[in-house]
C-alpha cells in the first residue's frame, strides 16, 4: 500500500545525551534530567564534564564546520547534535572608527545581530537547550521570553517539529512579538513584566513537564553561550583580548564568557591573562550594576523601567554570580541613560554599519563611560558583545532620528538639498 | 480562611509529598513557621540560618514578589496565596 500524504512523520532522530550536572553550590552529583536546580540545597546545576575526556586542538577545531558546534568538547553532550546545527560563528568585525570614538586602542564587534536564524546571541542557547531536550524525549519546550529568546525557540522549535509554549511580557516591541508568533508557536503574552513571566514558567515547568529552556534546561541552556568566548579567540587567532563588554539581562552572558576563557586557557587554545570582563545596563534596571558598585553578594531586586526591555529583568538568577565573575577579572559594570541607548546604538550604526537593538546601545554608551571613567585604557583592546538585531526595536528610535526630505522627482530639487548639506 | 502555601515539586517532597498546603500567621515569616513547624524537613530550605529568606527561593505573595513588601515582614491575610518558586530560573 503506498505511504499516505498524510502518514504520521518519521520518530525524530533521538538527540545526543546530555551530560550528567553537578550543583555549582553543594557539588551535590545530579543525574542528567530536565531539571536546573539542586534538589539539596536549590542551588544551579550545572554540566559535569569529564575532566580526562580528548579536547582538539587549533587545528582540528579549524578544521570543522563553521558553526557553535565546532567547539562541541565544551558543550555539555555525548553523541553529534540533531537540530541546530548552523547556528554560531558570527562575524567578528573590527572597529577602529568606534575605537577612536570611545577612546580605546582597538575595537572589535562580535555581531551575534546577524546570529542564524533569529538575530540575536540567543540562537546560541537555544542550540543546546533544544538538543538537551531531545536528548531527554521531551517533545513540548518553551521559555520565560524578553523578546529574543522567545523569537530563537518559536523558529528553532519550528524546525526541530518540536512543540512549543512561549510567554513573554505583554507589551513588547511589535519585531518581537511577530518574530515569535510567525514561527506558529503557542505565544502567551503575560501582563507583567519580565520576572512576572519568569514566576510563571517555574511554576509552569513544574506542572506540565515540558522543558522550558531557561528554567528546567537552564545548565544545558547557558553553556550555549560560551561559544561566544570560543569564537572570539578563535577569531582573533587564538589570543584573548584585554577587555569583553557585554550587556547583563538575567547576568549569565557575562558568567560564561569568563568561564569559557579560563576553558581556554586550561586547554591551551590561548593564552593568558584573562580579559577583564564589564557589564553594561540601562539605569532603569541595573541590579547587577548595584551589586558590583556595592560589593555586596545578594542581589536586591528592582522593577524595570527602560526602553532596553530585552535586559530588562529585575530579578536576574545570575546576577550574583555575573558580579563574582567581573570583579574576579579585574573589570567593573556600568549603567546608561535612556538617552544614551538611543546615542549608543547610533554610534554603532554611524561607525560600523552595524544595526543593533537597545541591549547594544546600553553595551556601546556603558563602553564610552567606562573608557571616560579610566576604567577602560587608552591602550586596551577591547570587544564589544552586540546580542541583538536594531530592527526588532524600531520603536526605540521614533523621533531620535531626522526625518527624510520628500522631493518631487525633479534634480533641481536634489540639487538644493545637496547645496544646503554641503 | 486560612493562607494556601503552594511549594514547588522539588520541596514537596520535604512535606508529604505535596505541593499545596494551608498555613496562618499575620506576615509571611508567620506562615512560614508555621509550615515549618509541620514539615521540620522544609526549615533550611526557606530560612537560612540567620532566619532570612533562604537565598534559592523567591516567596510570593499574591504573585507580589514579597521583597518589595518587606520580606518576612509582609503582611499576609486570610484567603491569601503564597507561591514558592526556586529561584534560580531565567535569562
Amino acid at each position: 500500500m503506498p505511504a499516505s500524504p498524510h502518514a504520521a512523520p518519521p520518530p525524530a532522530p533521538a538527540g545526543p545525551r546530555p551530560i550528567d550536572q553537578v550543583c555549582r553550590l553543594c557539588a551535590a552529583p545530579s543525574p542528567a534530567s530536565a531539571a536546573a536546580i539542586c534538589e539539596h540545597c536549590l542551588g544551579p546545576l550545572e554540566p559535569a564534564y569529564d575532566p580526562a575526556r580528548r579536547l582538539p586542538g587549533r587545528a582540528e577545531i579549524a578544521s570543522r564546520p563553521r558553526s557553535l558546534w565546532r567547539y562541541r568538547e565544551w558543550l555539555p553532550f555525548a553523541g553529534e547534535p540533531v537540530v541546530s546545527t548552523d547556528s554560531g560563528f558570527t562575524p567578528l568585525v573590527e572597529a577602529p572608527r568606534l575605537a577612536r570614538a570611545l577612546g580605546v586602542a582597538r575595537a572589535w564587534v562580535k555581531n551575534d545581530a546577524v546570529s542564524h536564524p533569529t538575530l540575536s546571541f540567543k540562537d546560541r542557547v537555544v542550540s543546546t537547550a533544544l538538543n538537551a531536550a531531545i536528548g531527554l524525549g521531551l517533545t513540548t519546550v518553551g521559555c520565560a521570553s524578553t523578546g529574543n529568546l522567545a523569537n530563537a525557540v518559536a523558529a528553532q522549535a519550528a524546525r526541530a517539529g518540536l512543540q512549543s509554549w512561549i510567554f513573554i511580557p505583554h507589551d513588547l516591541e511589535l519585531g518581537k512579538v511577530v518574530g515569535s508568533s510567525v514561527y506558529g508557536p503557542n505565544l502567551v503574552r503575560v501582563q507583567g513584566t519580565y520576572d512576572d513571566v519568569n514566576r510563571l514558567c517555574a511554576q509552569v515547568a513544574d506542572r506540565f513537564g515540558w522543558g522550558i529552556v531557561n528554567v528546567n534546561l537552564r545548565g544545558y541552556y547557558g553553556e550555549g553561550s560560551k561559544t561566544m568566548a570560543f569564537e572570539i579567540a578563535e577569531q582573533l587567532g587564538w589570543r584573548l583580548p584585554d577587555a569583553v563588554i557585554a550587556p547583563m539581562a538575567g547576568g549569565s552572558l557575562v558568567t560564561k564568557l569568563h568561564k569559557a576563557s579560563k576553558e581556554l586557557v586550561a586547554a591551551g587554545l590561548a593564552e593568558g591573562p584573562l580579559p577583564r570582563f564589564y557589564g553594561a545596563q540601562a539605569a532603569g534596571c541595573s541590579p547587577i550594576v548595584d551589586l558590583v558598585e556595592s560589593g555586596g553578594d545578594t542581589v536586591t531586586p528592582v522593577v524595570p523601567r527602560t526602553i532596553a526591555k530585552s535586559i530588562a529583568i529585575g530579578n536576574p538568577a545570575d546576577g550574583r554570580f555575573a558580579a563574582k565573575a567581573i570583579r574576579e577579572s579585574g573589570g567593573w559594570a556600568q549603567a546608561v541613560t535612556e538617552a544614551e541607548v538611543v546615542e549608543g546604538i547610533r554610534l554603532l550604526a554611524e561607525t560600523t554599519g552595524i544595526f543593533t537593538e537597545t541591549a547594544g546601545g546600553v553595551t556601546v554608551s556603558a563602553a564610552r563611560r567606562l573608557a571616560q571613567a579610566g576604567r577602560l585604557k587608552p591602550s586596551d583592546e577591547l570587544v564589544l558583545c552586540i546580542t541583538g538585531n536594531g530592527l526588532k526595536t524600531l520603536e526605540a528610535l521614533t523621533g531620535a532620528l531626522p526625518e527624510a526630505p520628500v522631493v518631487a522627482p525633479r534634480l533641481k530639487e536634489v540639487a538644493a538639498l545637496v547645496e544646503r548639506a554641503a | 480562611m486560612p493562607v494556601t502555601v503552594n511549594l514547588p515539586a522539588v520541596l514537596s517532597r520535604l512535606a508529604g509529598g505535596k505541593t499545596a498546603h494551608e498555613a496562618s500567621g499575620a506576615t509571611l515569616g508567620e506562615v512560614v513557621a508555621d509550615l515549618v513547624a509541620r514539615f521540620p524537613d522544609l526549615a533550611p530550605r526557606l530560612r537560612d540560618a540567620a532566619g532570612n529568606p533562604y537565598p534559592f527561593v523567591t516567596f510570593y505573595v499574591n504573585d507580589e514578589d514579597a521583597r518589595f513588601a518587606g520580606g518576612f515582614g509582609a503582611a499576609v491575610r486570610d484567603g491569601d496565596e503564597v507561591i514558592v518558586v526556586p529561584a534560580i530560573a531565567g535569562g
